[in-house]
């Protein structure tokens, strides 16, 4: 995303991010959604499956409701008092007790090997701890429906690229969708493309090769620095948490923008150890940082401009979905001066939006 | 919280004319793995610590090292496994690249050459239909499922080939994984290619080299029995070679 990004190609609803509801407290590590497809239920401090007495929204679909939902359920009830504390945060239990060894040796066996090797909890005879874990960026790399951007030649699919097939929200396994359908378009028409193209002016590329391969030397045992890698990535972990979290405010996403443009500056001036040619992990941890940071400053200027809830993005200020002024994809552009905000016309097809209710 | 002291085997082939060992004194949490003492070091106290990891839970396979001699997946293996003194060094069996980094090509060469695809006599759909009318395309039973569903949990972490007598005496032994892929294929109701890769089977340094020594199987991270599918080979290839001897356009 941040290399299209910084070739001028503009990133799209980057204010959507998907959080998926049962992750390991932690290391995040993803407990399938199968779990409550065999019938897992959630439960609270008290025991009670909260889903079913609380009012959450999600009626008797319960623990099938949507990840976005179940999600925001999750927050509420910790913040309620009623989730457990622990060493990585506070969690609530997915409980699986009740389906068996059987069930959970013959459907689950992966499950039951995560929690045993990471959380210490064999979920035959004990919940498991679970919290909402970010999954996926509904957002990325605006294509057409070949994977093409604006930037001819330049093509994006998969969870990279933002080609609409979601929206401000998304159903689990669309990944497939995105990776097989649109990867498959997105190789067809760059194949077709680079038949019919110009060789290229040579010179240029040489220049701009050697401008990156410098950039590289640069950062390669760089000792010079300020920060280490590892001081500023936690930090953005943490500002991106508190700032567009499952639950989003004014105050708190004005402050994640502030934050993640500060970090876009202090990015640039790491610290790095590793003076060698060969295998430079660091070199490459230190890029992918710096794309982080970027990428993470085009979310939160996007989540701070929409002040409405709409799918995964959802405030605590603005609770309706506000058609009249915000039913556009968000466009972010790059700029040297940071982030510049566009829009883009939805194309809404056969459905008409409607409220979410069950 | 406990501070152990981590030994970790570094080689930088630019300035280093033998691998050498360097101590970190790290304070680890108790529930920490292996690969988060190599992570916190590489992060916190020296960052030119080069190794390979991504998933950290057991899926991707890239973080395999040798811990305490052995070899381990180091995001599956706890620190309080182990006492105060901890040594960590590359994947035995395989070329180090730089630190705890080794040379993957020739078991990814391994791994194409038992053709690990399903392999069809004919492609087109009409004919497919044919083979399952009733069931549609591919179908395959749980029954037919289960003859194999053991050997495709390989994650491709190449412990066995660290852990294999054989590799270590003759790299290019096709090795443990490998062949439990390339016999994976052949137990697939779906797959055609048996005779394709029988052929490999009974050629030199495949089944037949193996001694049967089971470390494999003793290493496997995932509770993979690649000692048992190399014997399961071994079968399968001779009948294969039987079968040929007197039905030699491949019987029915």
């Amino acid at each position: 995303m941040a290399l299209a990004y910084r070739a001028g190609v503009p990133l799209k609803d980057m204010e959507f991010v998907q959080y998926h509801p049962t992750g390991l407290p932690g290391t995040g590590i993803l407990i399938t959604e199968a779990t409550r497809g065999e019938g897992g239920y959630l439960r609270n401090n008290k025991g009670e499956r909260f889903l079913v007495d609380y009012d959450y929204g999600v009626g008797k679909k319960a623990e099938l409701g949507p990840r976005d939902m179940i999600s925001r359920a999750i927050v509420q009830e910790i913040e309620a008092g009623r989730g457990f504390s622990g060493a990585y945060g506070a969690y609530v239990h997915l409980d699986l007790t009740h389906l068996g060894a059987d069930v959970i040796n013959f459907k689950l066996p992966f499950v039951r090997e995560l929690a045993k090797t990471y959380v210490g909890v064999d979920p035959v005879t004990t919940p498991i701890p679970i919290r909402p874990v970010v999954h996926y960026m509904m957002g990325g790399v605006d294509t057409d429906i070949h994977g093409a951007t604006i930037l001819p030649g330049l093509y994006a699919a998969g969870e990279t690229a933002c080609v609409s097939i979601n929206g401000a929200n998304r159903l689990g396994s669309n990944s497939l969708t995105e990776c097989l359908v649109f990867g498959a378009a997105a190789a067809r028409h760059a194949m077709t493309y680079s038949k019919g193209a110009a060789a290229g002016d040579e010179r240029a590329v040489i220049a701009q090769c050697e401008e990156e391969a410098g950039r590289v030397a640069n950062l390669r045992g760089r000792k010079k620095g300020g920060e280490k890698i590892s001081a500023i990535r936690r930090e953005l972990n943490n500002v991106m948490e508190a700032s567009c979290g499952v639950y989003r405010e004014q105050g708190s996403m004005q402050a994640g923008v502030i934050a993640t443009a500060q970090l876009r500056g202090r990015v640039a001036d790491l610290r790095l150890e590793d003076e060698s040619k060969v295998f430079n992990t660091e070199v490459i941890t230190a890029l992918e940082l710096q794309n982080m940071v970027e990428v993470a400053e085009t979310l939160a200027v996007s989540a701070a401009h929409r002040k409405e809830s709409r799918g995964a993005h959802t405030c605590k200020d603005f609770k309706t979905r506000d058609d009249q002024n915000y039913l556009y994809h968000t466009m972010v552009h790059h700029d040297p001066a940071g982030p510049r905000l566009g829009k883009k016309d939805v194309v809404l097809g056969k459905w008409v939006p409607e409220e979410r209710k069950y | 919280m406990a501070e152990k002291t981590i030994v970790i085997t570094r080689f930088d082939p630019d300035k280093d004319q033998a691998p050498r060992k360097q101590e970190f004194k790290v304070p680890c949490e108790p529930d920490w793995k292996v690969l988060d003492a190599v992570n916190f070091i590489k992060d916190e106290l020296d960052g030119s610590v080069s190794h390979r990891w991504s998933c950290r839970m057991a899926v991707c396979g890239s973080c395999g090292m040798m811990v305490n001699g052995e070899p381990k997946l180091t995001c599956k293996t706890s620190i309080n496994d182990y006492g105060d003194r901890i040594d960590i060094e590359p994947l035995a069996n395989f070329p180090v690249v730089r630190d705890l980094v080794v040379e993957l090509d020739g078991f990814m060469h391994k791994f194409e050459s038992v053709k690990p695809w399903i392999v069809r006599a004919k492609e087109k759909a009409a004919d497919q239909a044919a083979l399952h009318p009733s069931k549609g395309t591919y179908s395959q039973s749980a029954e037919e499922l289960a003859t194999f569903k053991q050997f495709s949990m390989c994650i491709n972490c190449m412990l066995c080939y660290a852990a294999c007598p054989v590799v270590a005496n003759e790299p290019e032994f096709l090795g443990p994984a490998a062949i439990a892929l390339g016999h994976r294929y052949n137990m697939d109701s779906r797959d055609e290619g048996n005779a394709e890769r029988n052929a490999i089977f009974r050629g030199e340094g495949t089944v037949f080299s193996c001694s049967y020594a089971n470390e494999c199987s003793e290493v496997c991270p995932k509770n993979v029995d690649p000692a048992a599918a190399v014997n399961q080979a071994k079968f399968e290839a001779v009948i294969d070679w039987a079968k040929n001897l007197v039905l030699p356009r491949g019987g029915a």
